[in-house]
């Protein structure tokens, strides 16, 4: 067992050896898989973020209730009060009229244009959030229409629509991300093939000596699996490493992008468990991809 | 430890290179199969290491019915027999120990045990100064003595060699024959593919004549 494990440790460093000692086509091979390998990670990376921004934004949805205009302040805080003590509701907040037209003119920077207004335009607001356990979309529906029928209220706007679109976009994408996945990583299979199958007609006369002395096809084979399958390696760690790179560069705009929405969203970058996924994939795709070529071609190289 | 049973070999254009052939080689036993180009020398020795399968006929060899033997059993087959070709066939991107090691490695043997059986048969043939050195560095003869080597280095107990001193001088081929007659006389079973009739006379030696690939003499000179 030592022995056996001991041999296939020589033949993994005899295949470095064999990268190491045509460097610039190993080189080229490996940027290949990694430019290959990085668009699919990428892509998943960037997923992950839309759906980590959209999930921060899932639980907390919101119902703008827009008071009549007529109502008075004292009725509008009695309404307040009466929603903030059902059992679905986490919190109101009530945004007088006056505070309304304060917020607007702060934010829109129209504040003397504002001034030139004879009345207030604007309407009292009760913002209410749910409790996250009653955010789904039916009790969202449910309390709409009940807050819609009250006597004080003009309309209510629930942000869930757009939530709802945005989750039926990132599934699309998602399974998009899957298709692009497979038809890369077969790629990658390819690649590695194709290179496993030159190497395998460069060394054509050795592996005839080798036949010729008694080595079996595993034997024959194993160099080159092991050389499909560092190059896969190899391919994926780049991937990982460009990966990386793009979101330093990226990372700095995107923040300064989110904080002026007022968010203080991070870019998240291939987590540690991915990023060994992603290391095993492209292992493994090297692997089947020299497996692939040299059982095609091993056969076909017999002794005259 | 070879047994030929009315062995035919056509190939596959038509051409007949063995014509019903039955001979047998005793364990231990040395002989040389002589005959012009041709003759279907090659064609013997391709078909007992399984380079070629006969036609018709039957083949043991170290009581391994040749017929039945699946293509996975083939390595094992070839393990057990030393193969000295008259192009050497050496690997010129490795060293002389490295090419010697090769059959050792194939067989999974260990790895401090390599060393010690490489250098053995490096000094049986005269080659352990130069084992570092490349192939391409040794003259003719040397090369043929690496093959040899090789050959031997796994203790077969067959030895097989086609036309083993077809570019050497005379007395570079006596040393090489006579390297042979030595195995021999360790008790390994030799049957050397020649068109060198001296050496058959020198050695007093059984010899098998093909000719058109059949067998037409089979006599001690």
């Amino acid at each position: 067992m030592i022995n056996y494990l001991l041999r296939h440790a020589q033949v993994l460093f005899y295949s470095l050896g064999q990268m190491a000692r045509t460097p610039f086509s190993s080189l080229a091979t490996v940027a290949v898989i990694a430019i290959t390998l990085a668009l699919p990670a990428g892509l998943f990376v960037l997923l992950d973020n839309v759906q980590r921004l959209s999930g921060t934004w899932d639980g907390t949805a919101q119902l703008s209730v827009f008071l009549k205009r007529d109502s008075s302040e004292r009725a509008a805080l009695a309404l307040a009060e009466k929603i903030r003590t059902r059992a679905e509701i986490a919190a109101v907040q009530y945004i007088s009229r006056d505070a309304a037209l304060a917020e607007f003119k702060h934010l829109s920077g129209f504040g003397e244009a504002l001034n030139a207004l004879a009345d207030n335009p604007l309407p009292a607001v009760l913002v209410i959030r749910p409790k996250p356990a009653h955010s789904d979309a039916a009790t969202l529906d449910a309390l709409k229409s009940e807050f819609q029928s009250m006597r004080e209220v003009e309309w209510v706007q629930l942000d869930l629509e757009w939530i709802k679109r945005l989750n039926a976009i990132v599934d699309l994408a998602r399974r998009g991300l899957w298709l692009l996945t497979g038809l890369l990583a077969l790629a990658v299979a390819l690649i590695v093939g194709n290179t496993i199958r030159l190497a395998v007609l460069n060394r054509r006369t050795e592996i005839e000596i080798v036949k010729l002395i008694g080595g079996t096809d595993a034997f024959i084979r194993r160099p080159f699996l092991y050389t499909g399958l560092l190059q896969g390696l190899c391919g994926a760690l780049c991937a990982w490493g460009l990966l990386a790179l793009l979101l330093a560069l990226l990372g700095g705009p995107v923040q300064d992008l989110a904080a002026l929405y007022g968010s203080r969203f991070e870019l998240y970058g291939l987590n540690s468990e991915a990023g060994l996924g992603l290391l095993a994939m492209g292992a493994l795709l090297g692997w089947l991809g020299a497996r692939l070529a040299v059982g095609r071609h091993l056969r076909a190289i017999e002794p005259a | 430890m070879i047994q030929l049973n009315n062995v035919c070999k056509r190939y596959p254009s038509g051409y007949d290179a063995l014509k019903n052939v039955s001979l047998a080689l005793g364990s231990g036993e040395m002989a040389f199969i002589t005959g012009h180009s041709g003759a279907g020398k090659s064609t013997l020795l391709k078909l007992i290491t399984l380079i070629e399968r006969v036609t018709s006929g039957q083949i043991m060899v170290n009581n391994k019915n040749l017929a039945r033997l699946p293509r996975r059993g083939i390595p094992s087959l070839r393990r057990g027999i030393g193969v000295v070709f008259q192009d050497n066939k050496l690997l010129f991107d490795r060293t002389v120990f490295d090419n010697v090691a090769l059959p050792l490695v194939v067989a999974g043997v260990a790895h401090r045990e390599i060393s010690s059986r490489v250098r053995a048969a490096l000094d049986k043939v005269g080659l352990l100064k130069k084992e570092r050195m490349y192939p391409v560095t040794l003259s003719g003869g040397e090369q043929q003595r690496l093959g040899i080597a090789r050959a031997v280095v796994n203790k077969p107990p067959l030895l097989l060699a086609d036309e083993p001193t077809g570019n050497l001088d005379a007395e570079l081929s006596d040393q090489i024959i006579d390297l042979f007659y030595e195995f021999h006389r360790y008790g390994v079973a030799v049957l050397i593919a020649t068109h060198d009739l001296r050496h058959i006379q020198r050695l007093k030696l059984r010899c098998l004549t093909l000719r058109d690939g059949a067998l037409v003499q089979d006599s001690v000179a």
